[in-house]
């Protein structure tokens, strides 16, 4: 629709978006800006919207309260290995589903599309108990294990392999002809064609791994264990009230660097979901 | 040994898919024997897709269809994990999930939630996508702006609107600026369900705005131009051009959101924990709640299945219904 604008239409259109923008931006400026205030501006009336006086006692705390910078490498670890071991998994198989002819191959691959049909919370029973009976209950191993093998990865294959079919032929019949194997076509030819498709299977699966939050609180019980997510709600005072300042420190820490690199990359976020991600 | 065999033996030797160094095509082409070598290039291509596929296809056996077995025999069990005891007790727990009373009342919050987000999420990711689509200046901007929420941590952008809904916090503190006395959000039964559903809402709709949007940048502008011709109004394009040519899309989102919907549970926990009461308690939080506070887990396994049972029906619902209404597939 690209119907050029009467003046008067834009700025009322402006205007449109700058209300509907509020409910987006404001939480975090405000998750932000009150972590800075000191507690007793916290609920302030009238609101404030700038913070008069800024202190930085809610983020000295964060880490007091809690082992935060052992939870932070946590997360930040776990969803670097879910990432990669992901991309390696749904590489190979989508690109065998979508490129290499064997006998099976239909059904294996029904098989496999089963775990985009059942939400992980639907396994999380069994799988808790399969994790306990290999005492790996209140480690970091179910919270890497599955979703690299798991349901998880099983979409990251589907857009893969989405991604191989649509390669030509020919590029593969030319990498034959010039006497490269299987794997070496894969790895040579195919692969470096697919960074887009690459890249948004690496951006989803970090955050759903730093999103996280139902698998580490069934998980894990030890605090230096716990993850980002966990970690933000266990900021109470002795009467299990929340300890507004310091969580709200803590969310801050936790979201503004992956704003910061999302506003870095903004097209390859929006773009990549948009055209490789989910179509077709 | 024959150079046949020989060859033979090298191509076996070979690592699954010549990784290294040219392998010449076809390997036994060399031999003058008429008995081919069991290792041809086709086989050897075969082997290499079974490897290829072996991580995915035994993640998906151990962490999905093992899983699921098992949830199923589970739920046919009474399980005491104090007491350590497993018995198989055929349909007691489907018996019980038929008269627990407070199913109904789980039941009605999970599918309130789910209708209230999918139409919200919905309706308001078309407005912004078809705002976002004029053509204006700046729309970039806005559109990162809209998308941020997806990328801050589900559980700090929860808390956040748990601190504006507090009864004395932003949002009360705003509204009473204006005059108004705002209600304690999280307290009110027809208010926790509002608030988790629009917190939800703000997350997550900057998803399904990129997918339309994308969706509406393929609709060609000559139909809107022809429409324009034959004096069709704004509304009129949008409501029988726009929405027919987007309808795959319209789909295919709207699975997404009523499945993202089905699995909400971060939200709940942090937020309302359920309540009050029950009026918030959804069914995987239920289910949370029995498995692994009041391990139950039998019971658990049960209402694990129903869950399923729940998203596989919806699921081939909505693929029927795209035979329906969908306006074209290519």
């Amino acid at each position: 629709m690209s119907r050029r604008l009467s003046r008067r239409a834009r700025l009322t259109l402006y205007g449109v978006l700058l209300v509907l923008c509020v409910p987006f931006v404001f939480p975090t400026w405000w998750m932000v800006t009150s972590s800075l205030k000191p507690v007793s501006d916290i609920f302030a009336f009238p609101p404030k919207l700038v913070p008069t006086s800024v202190s930085l006692d809610a983020y000295q705390r964060v880490f007091e309260v809690q082992p935060f910078e052992r939870q932070y490498l946590n997360s930040l670890y776990i969803a670097l290995v879910v990432t990669a071991g992901t991309l390696a998994v749904s590489a190979l198989a989508g690109y065998a589903f979508a490129r290499i002819r064997f006998r099976g191959q239909n059904l294996l691959f029904l098989v496999v599309l089963v775990g985009l049909l059942i939400p992980s919370e639907v396994t999380i029973v069994p799988l808790f108990q399969m994790f306990l009976k290999l005492d790996l209950v209140d480690t970091h191993w179910p919270l890497i294990l599955v979703p690299i093998l798991g349901a998880p990865s099983v979409l990251a294959t589907f857009i893969m392999r989405q991604f191989f079919i649509s390669l030509p032929n020919e590029l593969e019949e030319a990498a034959r002809v010039d006497g490269l194997g299987r794997f070496a076509t894969f790895y040579r030819i195919a692969l470096p064609l697919a960074r887009p498709a690459l890249g948004a299977v690496a951006i989803f699966t970090f955050l759903h791994s730093w999103n996280l939050y139902l698998e580490p609180i069934v998980y894990l019980s030890t605090p230096e264990k716990f993850t980002l997510p966990q970690a933000l709600t266990q900021f109470v005072d002795a009467y299990g009230g929340p300890m507004w300042n310091v969580q709200l420190a803590a969310a801050s820490l936790t979201a503004i660097p992956v704003l910061l690199v999302f506003v870095i990359a903004q097209k390859q976020f929006v773009e990549g979901l948009a055209h490789t991600g989910l179509k077709g | 040994m024959s150079q046949t065999e020989e060859a033979a033996g090298r191509g076996a030797n070979r690592p699954a898919g010549g990784a290294g160094g040219p392998a010449p095509v076809p390997v036994d082409g060399s031999g003058g024997s008429a008995r081919r070598p069991f290792w041809t290039s086709r086989r050897r291509d075969q082997l290499t897709g079974y490897v290829f596929i072996a991580p995915q296809l035994f993640g998906s056996a151990v962490f999905v269809l093992l899983p699921l077995a098992l949830v199923v025999w589970y739920s046919l069990h009474e399980w005491n994990v104090l007491a350590g005891t497993f018995d198989y007790v055929g349909a007691e727990n489907y018996r019980a999930l038929a008269e627990d009373p407070t199913l109904p009342s789980v039941l009605r919050a999970t599918a309130l939630f789910s209708v209230g987000l999918v139409l919200c999420n919905l309706s308001l990711a078309l407005l912004l996508a078809v705002l976002l689509n004029q053509r204006l200046r700046g729309t970039v901007v806005f559109r990162t702006l809209f998308f941020s929420p997806v990328v801050v941590s589900l559980v700090a952008w929860t808390i956040v609107w748990g601190f504006l809904l507090q009864d004395n916090g932003g949002i009360n503190g705003l509204l009473d600026t204006i005059g108004v006395d705002g209600p304690n959000w999280l307290r009110g039964e027809a208010t926790a369900m509002v608030s988790v559903v629009v917190v939800q809402v703000f997350k997550n709709v900057g998803l399904n705005m990129v997918l339309f949007l994308a969706a509406l940048q393929g609709v060609p502008a000559e139909l809107y131009e022809a429409a324009e011709v034959d004096g069709a109004s704004r509304a009129r394009q949008f409501w029988r051009i726009t929405v027919p040519l987007i309808s795959p899309t319209i789909l295919l989102t709207s699975i997404i959101t009523v499945v993202g919907s089905l699995q909400v549970f971060a939200q709940i926990a942090v937020l309302t924990q359920g309540g009050p009461g029950t009026s918030t308690t959804v069914l995987v939080y239920y289910l949370y709640q029995q498995a692994f506070q009041f391990h139950h887990f039998g019971y658990g396994a049960t209402l694990s299945v129903l869950l399923f049972v729940i998203v596989l029906a919806l699921t081939v619902l909505q693929w029927q219904m795209r035979r329906r209404w969908v306006f074209h597939e290519s």
